[in-house]
């Protein structure tokens, strides 16, 4: 049995240590939010936190995080810069299938926290190994520095229209 | 239709479904779509989704809790007053919930935070779309197809809650308004909510006649407005269909024969089933599975097979018996004439170039999977796909099962771009679970989900054109040959002498005046187990690269400068004219000098009923590398519904195509694809991104598509930039960086501390 | 002219001597210290399983991934060809099912095989020739009782004079010498069962000692590296700086047991088949002694040296997850490569996560001026199944070009090796036919 601090909540798993954290999150633990994309930490869809740090938890062994805490994108919007990627994501209006963004949110999340106001170059230093097939790079831009701004700096103004989703 | 697709006016029950089969029409329809159309009034091509047309009994109670407002297959109003919308077109990041919610809000009466939205169930009948004969989301058409109907639909419900309240009051229908949710009644004061109305709504017969808004008054069709999906998906919450999880379910890793075609010879399993988690490992015709209690324990048993397969007719193939077989094909083959129009003139210049285009993967952020669980007397399937009634109806064949006990719940797909319109990856996972007693999910690693894509097609092309002593074409000829997705997919939408209207789309009828004109398409079939499919764009992607690069060309062969030799031959082509001007004066093309090696090129085309016009700028380094600098895309897609959702579409769109043209192939060896991850097949990054600015001619002319727009116009602009920077002309795709070396010292010398000049425009 | 030809034939007389002097057979048995993974006592069949993981016969005479233990075929593209090796299942037509004894023990350690054709040396008989006969014998015993595979060997593809095998006698005369394993008295048990495992089993020399324009290992500059297959062999002597002189123990120890030690780097390539092969399945006493014995290699500074720097600039200015302190601008190509395709695993300083392989610091890889490896890596990726753990590095060669892995490398090297990086886009147009 493994003890692992998810989100705040602790969790006892009977994993082999070696289980990449990815499958404990979704397949044991149920927490689905992050996801599988390539398996080998090449598109950043799986990107948790581990102390705050982003890391890719589909190569991540679970049994080398000991007491670290893993945070994941379904606590990620209690954190302050978490909450204000998520509310800049809205407001740009950036997914578009919405799969990779899991791991483009914690991703960025992370950014912010360490550099409040970041320039293109950290943006890409932090994002750059995010993929989105649907390529909404150009709204994730804009949505980083409105998060670090407040000010608006997408090509236009989304009307906001609060939820409504499928479910 | 009306002419003018936004003007106001009643329509009736009879003319809201009519098709309209004028060839310019079916032109403008493109893609999947104009297939459909072709077949004309007696083919597949009837109207299925209706704005009057209600679910049956029994899917109304198993989908809809019985609501007691449901006027349609799309509304449904509870007592309470809550509105859900089920939307006919599949989600997988388009952003068409929010389109097609808009168009129902916007005429039903309600904001878009009123609403909630639901997956539709599997069913042709009731949301079919007469553009593509069935209940397909693809060939962007979503938009075009149900933009009359749905607002309709949101018409037809708003008419009878307001004759309710009518009746209740005793005034005249007319005299009522609809906000947010209430029918009021001004003069008096005097207000209902639809929830209040919900009961006796239900029981009215349908109205013929509904009025719909004058553009002027909406609300909401026009605006930018967030996605009403946008919400759980920053959160995590959305449930894609690799998300299901059920109670009992195990999961199941899979391996199919990597020789296309091949098929299994035996397994031993003995150490797999050795390892704790593994529950079995099940077998198919041309693939193994291992189950397990969680993806990971599956795949360690799935790794710990040895496997033997029967590699079968393929075993050797490789890409270049494929290109060198099509190549053969475009010389001899018999071709079928697509268009003719005049005769090629005896005299004057004449410029020919011969195109390749690659096989590509879709590599959909979501691998493929699917969760099933079939029993005795039922098949149930939690799949994203974009033709989820073709799952049912493939699923119940496998299963033995009646269509009706087979229930396909539908998800938000991680992405589609033409691979989930395939039921390859449902049909196995049926196949695996009607093995099993218990709910089956099934997953493909990505490197399955690559080495066993649909592929999009390998082209080879040849194209001319005879210019007049002032460099114009006054003769145009396409000879196209690749394989057919259509034949596959829909045989019964093949046109005349066996035409596959795709392979052709953009090419039969380029904007430009060109008098004399023959299109050609000479179909060569793939090998057994090579299965081509849609891709984003299809068609129109390569045909469009092969034309706008070409146009290039005898501008340059005119000696004129490639946007002024496009805008004389757009004379008679008043809108595609205006979308060419837009985009040159937005990036101001020709205002100022560039630096050496960076340069612009421009890519015009009318795919899928819109007008396009993309400019990229690009920088080439002295050793071939590519930089992306600026893009600035110009668009008339008619009514907008969503302008945000117009924006995004167009920018992801075009990195989709730039992403493919400048790293993208599948390559074929010993029978199996080549590729197996994003490390050899690459996606562009964010680092690697430009600003792409998107302007809009506005018009109240009929919507146009948009999910392929951007993609298909991306890699002629790109090339014509790279020819424009480095006076080499790409005839062949992705492109190959070691063509644009400027010279052989460039490769000798160390590039490391050079830092490329940055690339992004401030906005 | 008679006094002309008196000359001649003595000359040939001493020649012909001298040939045969110089390829006498040392006709001892041999004698091997204590393995403690192979000890005399055991089973000869565990003791043949152990000796020959130790002795790698798998990376040459098993095609990777074809499931075909031991039946041959792996091609070695040298210089002046390709060979491929045999196939030593007990497959009686194609195999060595045939073989006696002593046509066994005379190939593995003499170079002549049943047939009395010589071998290459690519077949490092030259090292086995230490082995004890009983050793040698376990390791047939062992490949006998696995299953035979039917693959013919394919022949060599080698022009003119070398694929004359009789030559190679004279290649012998001059760089071979039959000689078994003789303890040294003066040195530690430890010692003597480190050397024997280090040259005799696991033939370090073959990869790690440069090579003369002969083709002969220079003696006189034992383990002190050398460059082949388009790999650099590291220099393994005791040199503080070029050597491994400044590693633990235990440094030394955990490397070659699971490919990796902290703040040393990791092993791919070449060494990471040996680990994955073989050093893995060492004893812990048997991984001491090869430390032992490691230890005592004289100290060389070899050709090409590299040197460590600990403490680059750029990697302290770095942080997990931002780049600092680089000399080109945060456009660079290299750097912009980097951090999308690597440094979700290496980090920008280097530190290395999800697993300590991902660790970049200390290498000499990113130490390396000529980006050999760092280049090899980048092409070909990284896959060694440790302890039955994988172990995976992506190879990008198919989707960048020779420009791109050209500024990827500087950028590694300058980043976190702090030098002046020298690879150009032809040099890994160069690396890539390795």
């Amino acid at each position: 049995m493994l003890s692992l601090s998810v989100n705040g909540e602790s969790h006892s798993v009977d994993v082999p240590p070696d289980m990449p954290l990815l499958w404990v999150l979704r397949d044991v633990i149920g927490l689905t939010g992050t996801k599988f994309g390539c398996g080998i930490a090449q598109c950043g869809a799986c990107t948790v936190h581990l102390d705050g740090q982003p890391v890719r938890s589909c190569v991540l062994a679970v049994g080398s995080i000991g007491s670290k805490a893993v945070t994941t994108i379904e606590a990620i919007g209690d954190t302050p810069s978490g909450q204000k990627i998520q509310q800049a994501w809205l407001d740009a209006d950036v997914v578009q299938c919405g799969y990779c963004q899991s791991g483009q949110i914690m991703s960025a999340t992370a950014l912010l926290k360490r550099s409040p106001n970041p320039t293109d170059a950290e943006i890409d230093a932090a994002m750059s190994g995010n993929i989105c097939r649907c390529a909404t790079y150009v709204r994730i831009r804009a949505a980083i520095k409105q998060a670090a701004t407040g000010k608006p700096e997408g090509m236009q103004t989304i009307v906001t229209a609060p939820e409504g989703a499928a479910s | 239709m009306k002419p003018n697709a936004g003007s106001p006016g009643s329509v009736d029950n009879k003319t809201s479904d009519r098709v309209d089969l004028s060839r310019r029409r079916a032109i403008q329809s493109g893609g999947l779509a104009i297939a459909f159309l072709w077949l004309g009034g007696g083919g597949v091509a009837q109207a299925m989704i209706n704005a009057r047309r209600q679910p049956g009994d029994a899917a109304a109670a198993l989908a809809d809790g019985n609501p007691p407002f449901a006027p349609n297959a799309f509304i449904r109003i509870d007592t309470d007053g809550a509105v859900r919308l089920v939307m006919s077109s599949a989600e997988m990041g388009q952003a068409i919930y929010t389109g097609s919610s808009m168009l129902l809000a916007e005429e039903l009466g309600v904001g878009l935070d009123q609403i909630t939205v639901e997956h539709s169930p599997a069913s042709d009948e009731l949301y079919g779309t007469p553009m593509l004969g069935g209940q397909i989301t693809g060939g962007s058409t979503s938009t075009r197809s149900t933009w009359q109907v749905l607002r309709e639909a949101g018409a037809v419900a708003r008419t009878m809650l307001i004759s309710v309240a009518a009746e209740q009051w005793h005034v005249d229908p007319s005299t009522c308004t609809v906000d947010r949710g209430v029918v009021h009644h001004t003069v008096s004061g005097r207000s209902l909510g639809f929830g209040e109305l919900a009961s006796a709504a239900g029981k009215l017969p349908m109205p013929d006649k509904v009025q719909l808004k004058d553009p002027k008054d909406f609300q909401l069709i026009g605006k930018p407005m967030r996605r009403v999906d946008s919400a759980d998906k920053v959160k995590g919450a959305t449930q894609f269909g690799i998300d299901v999880r059920l109670p009992g379910m195990k999961i199941a890793v899979v391996k199919a024969c990597p020789v296309l075609n091949g098929k299994l010879a035996k397994v031993d399993d003995k150490a797999a089933r050795a390892i704790p988690g593994v529950v079995d490992v099940i077998r198919i015709d041309d693939a193994v599975a291992v189950v397990g209690d969680n993806f990971w324990v599956a795949k360690q048993g799935l790794d710990a097979l040895d496997i033997t397969w029967h590699p079968g007719e393929n075993a050797n193939l490789t890409t270049q018996q494929l290109r060198d077989a099509l190549v053969e094909s475009s010389l001899n083959g018999k071709s079928i004439i697509a268009r003719e129009v005049g005769s090629r003139p005896a005299d004057g210049t004449v410029v020919e170039s011969q195109y390749q285009s690659p096989m590509l993967a879709h590599a959909t952020m979501e691998p493929l999977n699917a969760t099933v669980f079939v029993t005795s007397d039922k098949c149930e399937i939690w799949v994203g796909s974009q033709v989820p009634a073709r799952v049912l109806s493939t699923a119940a064949k496998i299963t033995g099962l009646s269509e009706d006990k087979v229930i396909v719940h539908n998800q938000y797909l991680g992405g589609g771009f033409g691979r989930r319109l395939e039921t390859d990856s449902p049909e196995q996972a049926v196949a695996f679970a009607k093995q099993m007693s218990y709910p089956l999910k099934v997953i493909w690693t990505r490197e399955e989900d690559i080495r066993h894509d649909r592929v999009r097609p390998m082209y080879h092309d040849r194209i001319s054109a005879v210019l007049d002593a002032n460099g114009r074409p006054v003769w145009y000829g396409y000879r196209t040959s690749g394989g057919t997705v259509l034949g596959r997919f829909a045989p019964g939408a093949m046109g005349k002498d066996g035409l596959d209207s795709d392979a052709i789309e953009c090419a039969i009828e380029p904007p430009y005046d060109i008098p004399n004109v023959k299109v050609e398409w000479i179909r060569h079939d793939m090998p057994p187990g090579l299965v081509v499919g849609w891709w984003r764009g299809v068609g129109s992607t390569h045909n469009l690269f092969v034309i706008e690069s070409f146009m290039d060309e005898l501008a340059h062969h005119a000696g004129k400068d490639p946007l002024e030799y496009r805008r004389a031959l757009l004379q008679k082509n008043p809108r595609t004219l205006a979308v060419l001007n837009l985009a040159a004066e937005k990036i101001g093309w020709g205002s100022s000098p560039l630096p050496s090696r960076v340069a612009r090129g421009i890519a015009l085309g009318e795919p899928f009923g819109s007008r396009v016009c993309a400019i990229v700028e690009v920088e080439v380094t002295a050793q071939g590398e590519v930089r992306l600098r600026r893009a600035v895309v110009s668009l008339d897609c008619g009514i907008g519904v969503n302008p945000s959702s117009i924006e995004a579409q167009i920018q992801g769109g075009l990195l989709f195509g730039l992403s493919a043209a400048l790293y993208n192939e599948i390559t074929i060896k010993d029978g199996a694809i080549e590729q197996g991850n994003f490390y050899d097949y690459r996606v562009l990054r964010i680092n690697e991104t430009p600003l792409i600015e998107v302007h809009r001619v506005e018009n109240n002319e009929a919507p146009g598509g948009l999910g392929e727009v951007g993609t298909a116009i991306a890699a002629p602009a790109l090339a014509n930039a790279i020819f424009a920077a480095t006076g080499v002309r790409l005839y062949k795709l992705p492109v190959d960086r070691s063509l644009l070396v400027q010279d052989a010292a460039a490769l000798k010398s160390v590039v490391s501390a050079a830092a490329a000049s940055d690339g992004r425009m401030a906005p | 002219m008679k006094r002309f030809l008196g000359i001649v034939v003595a000359l040939l007389i001493v020649g012909v001597a001298a040939y045969f002097w110089l390829n006498r057979t040392d006709a001892s048995e041999g004698t091997a210290p204590v393995i403690v993974g192979a000890p005399a006592a055991a089973d000869v069949l565990a003791r043949g399983e152990y000796l020959t993981k130790a002795a790698d016969c798998t990376a040459c005479h098993t095609v990777p991934g074809s499931g075909k233990h031991f039946a041959g075929g792996v091609a070695f593209r040298l210089p002046f060809g390709t060979i491929y090796s045999s196939n030593i299942t007990a497959d009686a037509d194609t195999g060595i099912g045939s073989w006696s004894d002593d046509d066994f023990v005379r190939a593995v350690r003499e170079g002549i095989r049943k047939d009395g054709k010589r071998l290459y040396p690519a077949f490092p008989y030259t090292s086995y020739t230490q082995l004890s006969r009983p050793d040698v014998l376990a390791i047939k015993a062992y490949l006998s009782s696995l299953p035979k595979i039917s693959q013919s060997t394919r022949p060599n593809d080698l022009g003119f004079p070398f694929n004359q095998r009789w030559a190679m006698g004279f290649w012998n005369a001059a760089f071979f010498k039959s000689q078994r394993f003789v303890a040294d008295p003066s040195k530690s048990p430890q010692w003597n069962s480190g050397q024997y495992l280090a040259t005799a089993l696991g033939h370090c020399a073959e990869c790690h000692t440069p090579r003369d324009v002969g083709f002969g290992l220079e003696r006189r500059n034992e383990l002190a590296g050398e460059t082949l297959q388009g790999w650099r062999a590291y220099n393994i002597t005791s040199d503080t700086a070029h050597g491994i002189g400044a590693w633990s123990d235990s440094d030394i120890a955990s490397y070659l047991a699971t490919g990796h030690a902290d703040g040393r780097g990791s092993a791919s390539g070449p060494m990471g088949e040996v680990v994955e092969n073989s050093l893995q399945y060492l004893k812990p006493e048997d991984t001491a002694a090869l430390v032992v014995y490691l230890r005592s290699v004289p100290a060389r500074e070899g050709s090409d040296p590299i040197s460590i720097d600990a403490h680059a600039a750029p990697v302290l200015a770095s942080t997990d997850t931002a780049p600092g302190g680089d000399r080109t601008d945060a456009n660079s190509a290299g750097l912009k490569l980097f951090e999308g395709a690597c440094a979700s695993c290496h980090q920008w300083n280097g530190k290395g996560q999800q697993t300590p392989y991902a660790s970049l610091l200390g290498s000499r890889g990113v130490n390396d001026v000529s980006g050999t490896n760092v280049t090899q890596v980048i092409l070909q990726g990284s896959k060694m199944r440790i302890d039955e753990h994988d172990v995976f590095m992506p190879a990008f060669a198919k989707a960048y070009s020779d420009t791109e892995v050209s500024t990827l490398a500087n950028y590694v090297i300058a980043h976190f090796g702090n030098k002046v990086e020298t690879v150009t886009p032809d040099v890994v147009a160069k690396r890539r036919q390795l």
